[in-house]
């Protein structure tokens, strides 16, 4: 302790003396940005393992007709230890270690909440989101410090809430919640059903993550609207401030809906009200209203930082400003804008009305035209170009590509007349995944390999950096391009089990996830090469920008890693040196 | 009714005939085929209309992502820092980025062209000779028939009985929804508890059961076969094992099969001398519209 109460006073003197990485004080206090980003980067890889292995479950049981591993009510008398994962109890009978196929539906479920809430969300905003937008606008920390140490540290509580309500009972059905992570009532209100704790601890998790990201959100907004520095004007804003700007708005005005509607799902369960209980007055279908009105900004709010992830790197491996600047800023601001007014084509099929599915079909498919001027304008940024193949570029390459073939089957999707058919199979897992698997996840190790160098001083391998992107890709398309194939034959979504004819596809798809699962031991075996095994530091030539002319934004022009405490003296941004 | 891309000769091989235990005639059988990559062979009008929208949408986005492919293929060999050096620092033009805007606005606009005729054909429910109203429970379907006053409740058949059956496990029942051929067949589709969805993928419906409404779809098979569906939202435990099994007959078999249920035909003329059933008609069967509007 007393070492470091001296590091701490030296710490003002020198900005870039900081308290050891062993004091745990230092990461349970920390009122800095970039121990808050470092601390969110490493939560959301922990939550991203755990997210995977549970993938791995759905598609280890999805891998053939019949049950592999969530043994069935049918099966529950014949268990025998000869079964995977069933294990003996002390009075002698055989219990399957995962459950029946409600332990499947809540492996679908939590797979869902942890990338999203626990996994995408926190990389993206809390981690990149942190450390590199008081980098990029010239600020020396967040607005708010403290207010950023508790948006962090409620996330691991509600993390912990969810995980525990896998643990305790959900219901007739089994341990946890197996109602989607969506959680529409009346499933998950029905007290035979879902009457245990499971579902009001998943409940208050989600309000725990709500409240932490709300406070990010009021964080972001006004440490980008004040703390910009002189000359940093908001259309000289890096695009990558600009998105989380743009994600930010929509968490702070979304999430209280789903606040809300999580809250109404709580007193119809305990205290008696029916707000979705349609035996008494109740509406089913307005929860999904609200939980969409929630839902959809919130997949925008997943992809819109990989937008700006994505547009630093095309523009810094191209050596050339991005093509198209305000294009870019108010296309993402329009995509969040319309975001809010199209929701309801997640239900096309509950019985809203023709008048009513017609319009949210023009509204959803107006969405293709932003979306488009951002793909075009990278490719734009690349044309003219001196575009060196580095990893990070590899990754924001693989996305504008995957991320459009995950776009193009959204305007399919878009459509209600193809949607009767489609909806809820898994033409749309494959969908969304291509958005959120391959265009969210591959942003994320874009900026995680771009910006690594820069949060660590350390060199990585390049060659191990490359070789889990081909994996990665090849894998993932494996994954997913079948289930479109799936989709279109009807195969439904959530479906523990399901008929031989759909036998062929879900074995390929599974092989691709095994293909996937090499790939994320390569990412880990590059960490450890990185920091453990070789730990090269940056050299001194290249300390603060690896990348060279390219890499034109603030964070470049400091060291790496950052001081401690950086811009004492704010920099002045001139006029043609921005984004 | 031409069929695209996915072309006639695969629709063919999507469906599969053999004889079924317990019908006379070899029947067809239309569900899901191992490793087929397109829709379901479409038995409907309506779901032709939807193979022919998605086959024309399936060559704009296979264009549009090819287009991207190139042109993303192009950039990384044309301006690879090896072939280019000297990076230009060019950050607007006008024409292209006019052009990356209208036409997106044009290609959707000739999309919705098709999109809307096809969902009013979904939506306006026509003049309808048969009401069958599906009622999702957990974990089954039960078929009510209004008009004929016959109720049926619909179990997948167990692994052991859809072997001896020579059957497809989880997706034969024991009690299939029985429908006349060539008939407009209103569905009502509500539910006794969570949130089922009844849909039939080679018709093109799919409608949630909803409990507290009754939503309707409608449907009209021309041929008679064996059709399966699934229940596609997730409702607990066994979603998975609530399948759905159409049997599209002649009308003489529909009407025989109403009787064998006990129930009586809707049509002017009154069932010839319909078999004394055991249980005697309830008092309630005789023919009276249900009105859908009543929230169940």
């Amino acid at each position: 302790m007393a070492t470091n109460q001296t590091a701490h006073a030296d710490e003002h003197a020198h900005g870039d003396h900081r308290p050891s990485p062993y004091n745990p004080l230092r990461w349970l206090f920390s009122t800095n940005h970039k121990d808050i980003g470092t601390m969110y980067l490493i939560f959301a890889i922990i939550a991203g393992v755990i997210g995977g292995a549970m993938s791995g479950l759905i598609r280890w049981e999805l891998a053939e007709p019949g049950v592999q591993i969530f043994w069935g009510m049918a099966d529950a008398g014949n268990l025998g230890t000869d079964k995977l994962f069933s294990v003996q109890m002390p009075d002698g009978s055989h219990k399957a270690i995962f459950g029946n196929e409600h332990g499947y539906n809540v492996m679908v479920t939590m797979h869902g909440l942890i990338m999203i809430f626990f996994m995408v969300m926190p990389a993206m905003i809390g981690g990149f989101g942190n450390w590199f937008v008081p980098l990029m606008i010239g600020a020396p920390d967040m607005a708010f410090p403290r207010m950023n140490n508790i948006s962090f540290w409620l996330l691991p509580v509600a993390f912990a809430l969810a995980t525990i309500s896998m643990l305790v009972p959900g219901g007739s059905m089994g341990q946890g919640f197996g109602g989607g992570w969506t959680l529409y009532a009346p499933l998950s209100t029905s007290q035979q059903l879902h009457g245990g704790p499971s579902m009001d601890l998943l409940i208050l998790s989600l309000h725990i993550a709500g409240i932490s990201s709300i406070l990010g959100a009021i964080n972001f907004i006004v440490t980008i609207f004040n703390m910009r520095a002189p000359g940093m004007t908001l259309h000289r804003m890096p695009l990558f401030v600009w998105s989380i700007l743009v994600t930010v708005w929509l968490l702070l005005l979304s999430l209280p809906v789903l606040a809300g509607a999580i809250t109404m799902l709580l007193t119809d369960r305990n205290f008696g009200t029916n707000f979705f209980n349609a035996a008494g007055g109740g509406d089913p279908v307005m929860y999904q209203h609200l939980f969409w009105f929630f839902g959809h900004p919130e997949v925008y709010i997943l992809i819109l930082p990989g937008f700006g992830i994505v547009s630093q790197i095309v523009s810094t491996f191209s050596k050339k400003p991005v093509f198209g600047y305000l294009g870019m800023a108010y296309a993402m601001v329009s995509i969040g804008v319309i975001g809010f007014i199209v929701w309801a084509h997640h239900m096309y099929t509950v019985g809203m009305g023709l008048e009513l599915e017609a319009y949210f079909v023009a509204a959803t498919m107006i969405i293709a035209v932003p979306t488009g001027i951002k793909i075009f304008s990278w490719i734009a940024t690349m044309w003219g170009g001196s575009i060196d193949l580095k990893v990070p570029m590899l990754w924001a390459i693989g996305f504008i590509f995957l991320f459009t073939l995950g776009g193009v089957t959204g305007v399919v999707l878009a459509n209600s007349g193809i949607d009767t058919v489609l909806h809820d199979t898994y033409y749309v897992v494959a969908h969304f995944h291509y958005v959120l698997s391959m265009g969210a996840v591959f942003a994320i190790f874009a900026g995680f390999y771009y910006w690594l160098p820069k949060m660590s001083g350390l060199k990585y391998s390049g060659l191990l950096g490359g070789l889990h992107f081909w994996i990665f890709f090849v894998g993932v398309n494996i994954i997913f391009f079948p289930q479109h194939f799936l989709g279109l034959q009807g195969m439904p979504r959530r479906y523990a089990d399901y008929p031989d004819g759909f036998a062929y596809w879900n074995y390929v798809s599974s092989i691709g996830y095994a293909i996937t699962a090499v790939g994320a031991l390569v990412f880990f075996y590059m960490l450890l090469d990185m920091f453990v095994l070789r730990r090269r530091k940056l050299e001194t030539a290249e300390n603060a920008s690896p990348w060279g002319e390219g890499a034109t934004t603030l964070e470049w022009t400091l060291s790496s890693p950052p001081p401690f405490h950086q811009f004492n003296e704010l920099p002045v941004v001139a006029e043609e040196k921005h984004h | 009714m031409k069929r695209g891309w996915i072309g006639s000769a695969l629709a063919q091989a999507l469906v599969y005939t053999f004889a079924a235990t317990g019908i006379a005639a070899a029947q067809t059988e239309t569900g899901p085929v191992n490793g087929a990559i397109g829709l379901q062979p479409a038995a409907t009008e309506v779901a032709q209309d939807i193979a022919n929208f998605h086959d024309l949408l399936l060559w704009i986005i296979t264009a549009v992502t090819l287009f991207v492919l190139a042109l993303l293929l192009y950039v990384m060999l044309r301006f690879n820092k090896g072939a280019n050096p000297t990076p230009k620092k060019f950050t607007h033009n006008l024409t292209v980025e006019v052009i990356w805007t209208v036409v997106p606005v044009l290609i959707l606009v000739f999309i919705s062209l098709f999109s809307f005729p096809l969902l009013f054909k979904q939506e306006r429910i026509p003049q309808a000779e048969l009401t069958i109203k599906a009622i999702g429970n957990t974990w089954r379907w039960d078929y009510s028939y209004p008009d004929q006053g016959v109720d049926i409740t619909s179990l997948p058949l167990s692994e052991e009985d859809a072997k001896a059956q020579n059957r497809p496990f989880r997706m034969a029942v024991d009690e299939p929804m029985y429908v006349p051929a060539g008939v407009n067949v209103r569905m009502l589709v509500t539910s006794n508890d969570v949130i089922h969805a009844f849909s039939v993928p080679s018709f093109g419906i799919k409608e949630d059961a909803v409990p507290g409404r009754i939503n309707e779809t409608w449907f009209n098979v021309p041929k008679e076969g064996i059709y399966y569906g699934f229940c596609q939202e997730l409702c607990g435990t066994l979603h998975g094992f609530m399948p759905i099994e159409v049997r599209v007959v002649s009308k003489a078999e529909f009407e025989r099969w109403v009787q064998s249920k006990g129930g009586q035909l809707a049509s002017a003329e009154p069932a010839p001398a319909a078999p004394a059933a055991p249980t005697a008609p309830a008092p309630d069967a005789t023919p009276a519209p249900v009105a859908p509007a009543t929230p169940g």
